[in-house]
């Protein structure tokens, strides 16, 4: 018993709009929405439509025995709510059947397993709870955006709870390998692998309607016998591709709907393979041996690395700037930010950027609405530049309210503390005061002295002393005491007043002093 | 007095300082009452167009800014000959983009980056070949027109001037606003110095846009000083106020580069100067404005340095777009290697932006409110454009006076001493 695994990738970039330099401050609507929405209905009828109905009818036709699987990117699911929600529908229909495997990448197929696990972890739980709200499928098995994968990634995806991962059984890592078994992360073996078979997968992807191609014209006879002819021990045959293949890179009129038809039907007929879904092969399949992949692996052109999406100056460049502003993006609370965030990950923007098709990029021109990758560099930039303003600004302005509420609740403590002890040093300098005052008090303080103080003051130092005192004494002493004599009093200190013609200083004095320690005595703080 | 004039590029559509001089020269005339017979080549893209076509001026799309110049109008007589030759091109590079639009089979087109003209595939894809063509279906025009005196614009209308001059025995002015040394660096095609030093020789009088082509006329081409003679260009100064309430959106200071991205503009100076000025203070934007043969290898360096996101490039601009980038700039820097005159400098003056220009630029003869520095001199360009971005005294005193001196550079003074040269030679 052999299997077959279909996985189809499903995948449209949100495309940038021609973004000058004007608009870097002034515009913040980034995406080309007119022509986004056009290439989607475009690729919605010529084939997400009449393959997704095709694969319904084997489905129905075979039952469990056809099973494929699809991994469609957080922005082409974006873009099927906008633009094409009968598309949505039919994959909704496909899932119904039990028949369909959904698996999990990242929101905005990006590059991001490259650069922060933060964020790579953040787009493949957001990628997941999408997949799980509109297909009703937590999905289990993991691709990475254009199957890139390394050891590292692998073990990543590993910790984030994933039993099989796919990606290319390229040359370079397979050596003398066969792709057609189970493999396993070198670093954590839970991870189970499934490597595309390059040959078979472009054999449809690629050469199909490819004239010179030597085996051309392709027919199912053709392939399930070169399927006969692999080694009766090798187990899954994986035939990854783009689902665009199907309609869109190979137009109908190339019989491919037709190939794809006639296909289970004569794998059925003429040979022991079955179809089966990732899922499924992982937990069947006994995986052989680890694979070592110390440097990332891609499924593009011939070398299977990443110079499609990184390496030349411009692409590192905006790469490097854009993940710059990681953290401060996680600092922002607009949810508009968040949203161009993703998009602008888009590994996309990267492949328009590379110049290494700039010769002979045909194949390439296809997939690419600028004329040059200096355009692409130039717009992205625009673009990136004007994000980058919006992502200070606000996380500035975050920066400012927080900082502001800082600010007065220092400034508050401060203000408080001050107070606090302004009115305790106020408090303890009059009570200095007073103490001080009690302790030396003078006869001239008499002046200062309350009503009920001078009364008491009277009732202590007989009239004569006080009449001596008082002679030629400031009148606002005088005029302090006077009103608080008694009647009997103020008679006698006015004869007494009459009567004294000369009293000399010294005397004056020696009276005063008498009465000042009367005052000390009577007001003496304990 | 009746001038033919072998002219470039009319509004709308002026795409260089070549066209801008023969347009600001031509009003200049007018204005003092020079009558003009204005020849352009031009490509119609249609296979069934006559030769050539005199149109009034009326019916020429003339800018409406230009109200003040209505009334003129009627002095100026357009002829448009059907003809491939357009400005600022090399003849390797024309038979390149010929031979491509040939091959292709459809014209180029225009995007943001990049201006191309509209080739026709009738005409040839060899450069000289087309000159000499165009000289010989000019000069039969020109046959039947009446004039006193011819005065020619750049090489490539040179021929066109000389074979008017055979015809017609009259007398012939050729401007020089840029040599094939300016062009090229030293790395000087022979056919086109040839062309260069025929037209001057033939000439009976050489002007040029600045003392530094003089004498580089004198010197490399041995032309009789006698009969060369230095007339500054000018700027319009009937210009648009309308950007001027254009404000940009962020806080940056904006230094901005406007010119063709070619060799002699020297556009790696500037990207060299601004990565030094970004290292220092991130709070600075630059702007390259411009298409040329040098673009890619200017992004390509922009991106190695990781400037990219304060080191933009707007792509090739005209009209509007100019006063807008204008009106956000704060500083504009020329920092051309071998610049015969520059008049965008002047322009930036016009709309209160401080300049930087370079030494070997020959507007830096005439201004006196712009800092001068020598092109390579990636320190002292650093250096100015810090200062004027940050102390406010010295570019307000920029602004200032620099937009004093630039009201007093008219076309109409220029026009004057052009007429001069006319009547000094009709008195012979």
């Amino acid at each position: 018993m052999r299997s077959i695994c279909f996985y189809f990738q499903v995948h449209q970039p949100m495309r940038l709009r021609s973004y000058r330099f004007f608009d870097i401050g002034e515009k913040h609507d980034y995406f080309d929405d007119l022509n986004n929405a056009q290439i989607m209905r475009k690729v919605a009828q010529k084939n997400y439509l009449p393959m997704n109905s095709l694969l319904l009818d084997l489905i129905h036709e075979y039952g469990s025995a056809f099973k494929v699987s699809f991994s469609i990117s957080g922005t082409a699911l974006d873009q099927f709510e906008a633009y094409a929600p009968d598309v949505l529908e039919s994959f909704k229909r496909l899932a119904e059947t039990g028949q369909v495997e959904f698996l999990a990448e990242t929101y905005s197929h990006s590059l991001s397993a490259l650069k922060s696990k933060q964020e790579f972890t953040s787009q493949v739980k957001e990628q997941a709870a999408k997949i799980e709200s509109l297909f009703g499928q937590r999905p289990s098995t993991f691709r990475n955006t254009e199957l890139i994968y390394s050891d590292e990634i692998g073990a990543l995806v590993a910790d984030l709870g994933y039993d099989v991962m796919l990606t290319e059984g390229a040359k370079h890592v397979m050596g003398w390998r066969s792709p057609n078994y189970l493999y396993t992360n070198a670093i954590n073996p839970k991870l189970k692998l499934l490597l595309k078979n390059f040959q078979l997968s472009d054999d449809i992807a690629f050469r199909f309607s490819q004239q010179s191609w030597k085996e051309w014209p392709l027919t199912t006879e053709k392939f399930v016998g070169w399927l006969n002819q692999i080694n009766p021990k090798e187990e899954v045959i994986n035939l990854f591709m783009d689902y665009e293949t199907f309609g869109e890179h190979q137009w109908a009129e190339t019989g491919i709907f037709d190939f794809m038809k006639a296909l289970p039907a004569r794998v059925f007929s003429h040979s022991d393979f079955t179809f089966n879904t990732p899922l499924e092969l992982g937990q069947t399949l006994q995986a052989v041996a680890p694979i070592h992949v110390p440097y990332p692996i891609s499924w593009a052109d011939e070398e299977r690395d990443l110079t499609a999406w990184l390496g030349n100056e411009l692409q590192d460049e905006a790469f490097d700037k854009l993940y710059a502003l990681e953290e401060k993006v996680r600092q922002c609370d607009d949810p508009q930010i968040h949203h161009d965030w993703l998009y602008l990950q888009t590994s996309d923007h990267f492949y328009y950027m590379c110049t290494k098709w700039f010769s002979d990029g045909d194949v390439h021109k296809y997939f690419n609405p600028y004329g040059t990758p200096y355009e692409a560099f130039i717009n992205y930039m625009n673009v990136l530049s004007d994000f980058i303003i919006r992502v200070e600004k606000n996380t500035t302005y975050g920066k400012d309210i927080a900082g502001q509420i800082k600010e007065t609740a220092v400034k508050l403590a401060e203000k408080t503390g001050q107070l606090a002890k302004r009115k305790a040093k106020q408090a303890s300098a009059s009570v200095k005061k007073t103490v001080d005052k009690s302790k030396d008090i003078k006869f001239d303080d008499i002046k200062n002295l309350s009503n009920a103080a001078v009364k008491k003051l009277i009732h202590e130092v007989d009239v004569e002393t006080l009449g001596i005192a008082l002679k030629d004494a400031e009148s606002e002493i005088t005029g302090k005491i006077l009103p608080n004599l008694g009647k009997r009093a103020k008679k006698q200190y006015e004869d007494l007043q009459t009567e004294m013609k000369k009293v000399s200083k010294s005397d004056i004095n020696k009276y005063r002093r008498e009465v000042e320690s009367k005052l000390q005595k009577l007001f003496k703080k304990k | 007095m009746r001038v033919l004039m072998f002219g470039w590029e009319f509004p709308p559509h002026i795409t260089g300082g070549l066209g801008t001089a023969c347009y600001g020269i031509t009003k200049g005339l007018v204005k003092q009452g020079t009558e003009v017979i204005f020849v352009v080549p031009k490509a119609y893209g249609d296979e069934d167009t006559k030769a050539a076509q005199i149109k009034s001026a009326s019916e020429v799309p003339f800018d409406l800014k230009d109200e003040e110049y209505k009334e003129y109008w009627s002095k100026i007589k357009y002829l448009e000959v059907g003809s491939n030759i357009i400005p600022y091109v090399s003849p390797e590079e024309f038979s390149r983009n010929m031979e491509k639009n040939v091959k292709t089979g459809v014209e180029f087109k225009s995007n943001v980056f990049s201006k191309y003209y509209k080739f026709s595939g009738k005409y040839t894809s060899n450069l000289m070949e087309e000159v000499a063509r165009y000289a010989l279906i000019a000069s039969a025009l020109s046959l039947k027109e009446d004039y006193d005196v011819i005065h020619a614009h750049d090489w490539l209308t040179y021929p066109a001037g000389i074979a008017a001059k055979q015809s017609s025995g009259k007398k012939l002015v050729v401007h020089m606003h840029a040599t094939e040394f300016d062009r090229t660096g030293g790395n000087v095609n022979q056919q086109v110095y040839e062309i260069e030093r025929q037209g001057m020789e033939v000439a009976d009088s050489v002007i040029t846009v600045s003392d530094l082509t003089r004498n580089l006329v004198i010197e490399k081409y041995g032309i009789d000083p006698a009969k060369v003679i230095t007339i500054h260009n000018a700027v319009d100064q009937n210009y648009r106020k309308k950007a001027q309430h254009i404000k940009k959106n962020y806080d940056e200071k904006l230094v901005t580069f406007l010119g063709r991205i070619t060799f002699q503009k020297g556009p790696e100076y500037f990207i060299e100067a601004a990565n030094k000025v970004l290292k220092k203070d991130p709070k600075v934007r630059f702007a390259m404005a411009g298409s040329g043969d040098m673009l890619v290898k200017m992004i390509k360096h922009v991106a190695r340095l990781k400037i990219a996101d304060k080191f933009h490039f707007t792509g090739f601009l005209e009209g509007n777009d100019v006063d807008h980038i204008f009106a956000m700039s704060d500083v504009f820097v020329m920092p051309s290697v071998s610049e015969p005159f520059g008049i965008v400098p002047l322009e930036a003056m016009r709309s209160n932006v401080p300049v930087i220009i370079s030494k070997q630029s020959g507007v830096a003869e005439i201004l006196h409110h712009a800092l001068k520095i020598d092109f390579w001199d990636i320190d002292a360009m650093a250096d100015s454009i810090y200062g004027l971005c940050h102390y406010e005294g010295l570019s307000k005193m920029f602004r200032k006076y620099g937009k004093q001196e630039v009201e007093n550079l008219k076309w109409e003074d220029a026009a004057k001493k052009i007429i001069n040269v006319y009547q000094n030679l009709l008195i012979r």
